[in-house]
């Protein structure tokens, strides 16, 4: 199984919603596209030449996007709203509480340049507390998916979804590995299957698991790999299942320590099945200018940092 | 003129639900509720075409939109009074396991709300994005919108009223109660707005001034207003009111901003008040 999660190319998962948007576009008129000042990040030209009727530019303004996206879909639109992670959250964060999650609104929240790999913009730009403040809101949906492919299935996969999403991806060009037709919200995908060690990753992260698991592998520790794409609401039983199983386990997501994929699954281990748990992310910082590669590996974002982790988790084990 | 004393009636008695629902509440906003029962009586017993069988997406409905939440109690009395829900039901006010919430909500079900307001300067957007969907379906109904005098000091206003005028979302009236008061006094010592005729035209909309307690005047206004829909700007209307306008002691003044009658104010507010259409 682990020699198959190879990849032929890289490409960004932001480039994933943007062929989403594209094929969205013909199938569904019930979707709108609305963008602050952004379109060539967030990949959605095609969409815009195909539809400009159901586009709305808004401008550097985006607490005005989210009501916008807020009184369309009250007339029965699917309103996808598109910007940088960081202005997309925590810039409108009393927005998206009180006009979308308080109200129920079916808006489709999608944010790139999520997390350090966003790269030499740095720290302004480089939102890790996204996930913590869109999981605290009731009824949101989020979801962080691993690839290109993944990204485009799940911009899809959301428009058949009733209720307001957060759909979180990335700048960089990224191994595109995910099997095709595997996305379902709200269900872990298992990549590989072991006995000594759980790890569940999110995002850009889940290839540096990978690449993790295959060394951790060669040197005779068998890993249970679980791709967990949607954080909230959060497969709790893949988790279980897995970790009863092992014993322990490794988290790994391009977010902060606190508040991430890592406390939900601490979470759910503490109240249902006590085990070691180790979490690769950011400890409590910000990040800085650099390149995507070389911030993962200042920040331990590392597949080498995924390997000490899971090792440390091993040994925590009760023998 | 019939329609004219019929509609002052209707608002006397929203005016006698304002006070009744606030004082059993003993808490809430009856100062900016007061200021726009005129306009609110107006628009749901005579200028809009809605239907109280509600349904969410107002298709071919006109829509009306609060943005300044906390004058909750003006909204529930008319919804209740035009048959949205039972008059009844206004005794619950801001009680707990009560459909009115303190600001609207969706959450609870309540017939008549859209979305939820009360944190300030959201409304508009709201109203835009559904002025915009009845744009792409066809639909020529109108939008209105209501927002504070003290909540265009939000700034997500701004960018709303840039947005409307950019894309000529010509099928929106939003009107500003221009009562010159907010919680901690007049807006002229708290915040200036400078002259906000000049700043709505500059941003690119049509503005109408009115005189929000004069019913005939409303009636007349929201008729031009309508008239200068469809050309590709959209339309602002500046009603001057007074804050607890119809009870003497509360009226022109910020003190009854968010701050309920006691037993004896209450006796004394309702005596101003005529009831016309039975209390709840």
């Amino acid at each position: 199984m682990l020699d198959k999660l190879t990849y032929k190319e890289k490409k960004a998962t932001r480039d994933g919603f943007g062929a989403g948007m594209t094929q969205l576009g013909r199938r569904n008129k019930k979707v709108v596209a609305l963008c602050a000042d952004l379109i060539g990040s967030l990949k959605i030209q095609t969409f815009i030449d195909e539809n400009p009727e159901r586009f709305f530019q808004v401008g550097i303004a985006e607490a005005n996007m989210i009501g916008i996206a807020a009184g369309l879909a009250t007339a029965g639109k699917i309103p996808y709203t598109t910007t940088f992670a960081n202005f997309a959250t925590g810039r409108v964060y009393d927005q998206i509480r009180q006009s979308i999650a308080y109200s129920h609104k079916n808006v489709k929240i999608c944010a790139s340049h999520a997390g350090l790999t966003l790269g030499e913009d740095g720290a302004t730009h480089q939102i890790l507390e996204d996930i913590g403040l869109m999981k605290m809101l009731p009824g949101m949906t989020v979801i962080n998916p691993a690839d290109y492919t993944q990204t485009r299935e799940a911009t899809i996969a959301i428009a058949k979804h009733v209720g307001p999403v957060y759909l979180r991806f990335g700048r960089p060009g990224w191994p595109v590995f995910m099997p095709k037709g595997t996305f379902v919200i709200g269900k872990a995908l298992k990549l590989h299957s072991g006995k000594d060690v759980t790890i569940i990753a999110t995002g850009h992260m889940v290839w540096q698991a990978v690449e993790a698991t295959r060394e951790l592998e060669k040197n005779g520790v068998s890993v249970d790999l679980i791709n967990i794409h949607t954080i909230k609401p959060l497969d709790e039983s893949a988790i279980l299942r897995s970790v009863k199983k092992t014993g322990c386990c490794v988290v790994a997501e391009e977010h902060q320590m606190y508040g991430g994929l890592g406390e939900s699954v601490a979470g759910v281990l503490a109240k249902r099945h006590p085990a070691p748990l180790e979490q690769v992310a950011v400890n409590d910082s910000f990040g800085e200018s650099g390149k995507p590669d070389q911030l993962l590996k200042k920040y331990g974002l590392s597949p080498k940092n995924i390997y000490k982790s899971a090792m440390k988790a091993i040994k925590r084990k009760k023998k | 003129m019939a329609t004219v004393s019929k509609l002052q009636k209707i608002a006397s008695q929203v005016r006698r639900d304002i006070i009744r629902q606030t004082a059993d509440a003993n808490s809430g906003h009856p100062g900016g509720s007061l200021g726009c029962a005129d306009l609110l009586t107006a628009l749901y017993f005579k200028v809009m075409k809605h239907n109280p069988k509600f349904k969410m997406d107002g298709k071919n409905e006109d829509m009306f939109f609060l943005s300044n939440g906390h004058i909750s109690p003006v909204w529930y009395s008319v919804l209740a009074r035009s048959g949205y829900f039972k008059v009844s039901e206004l005794a619950t006010f801001r009680k707990i396991n009560s459909r009115l919430q303190g600001h609207p909500a969706t959450h609870e079900g309540l017939p008549g709300i859209r979305i939820a307001s009360g944190s300030l300067g959201q409304g508009m957007s709201a109203a835009i994005g559904v002025a915009l969907a009845k744009k792409l379906d066809g639909d020529k109904r109108t939008i209105y919108c209501l927002t504070g005098d003290g909540e265009l000091q939000e700034g997500q206003v701004w960018e709303a009223m840039m947005f409307a005028a950019h894309h000529k979302v010509d099928n929106l009236i939003t009107i500003v109660d221009y009562n010159g008061q907010q919680i901690d006094g007049p807006t002229q010592k708290v915040m200036s707005l400078g002259n906000l005729e000049a700043k709505w035209k500059a941003f690119g909309w049509k503005v109408i001034k009115m005189d929000g307690h004069n019913m005939t005047e409303i009636l007349k206004k929201l008729e031009v207003a309508k008239n200068s829909l469809g050309k590709k700007k959209p339309v602002c209307i500046l009603m001057t009111t007074a804050m607890g306008r119809g009870v003497d002691f509360m009226e022109g003044t910020h003190k009854w901003h968010g701050k309920a009658t006691n037993t004896e104010q209450t006796a004394n507010a309702l005596s101003q008040l005529e009831e016309t259409l039975g209390d709840y």
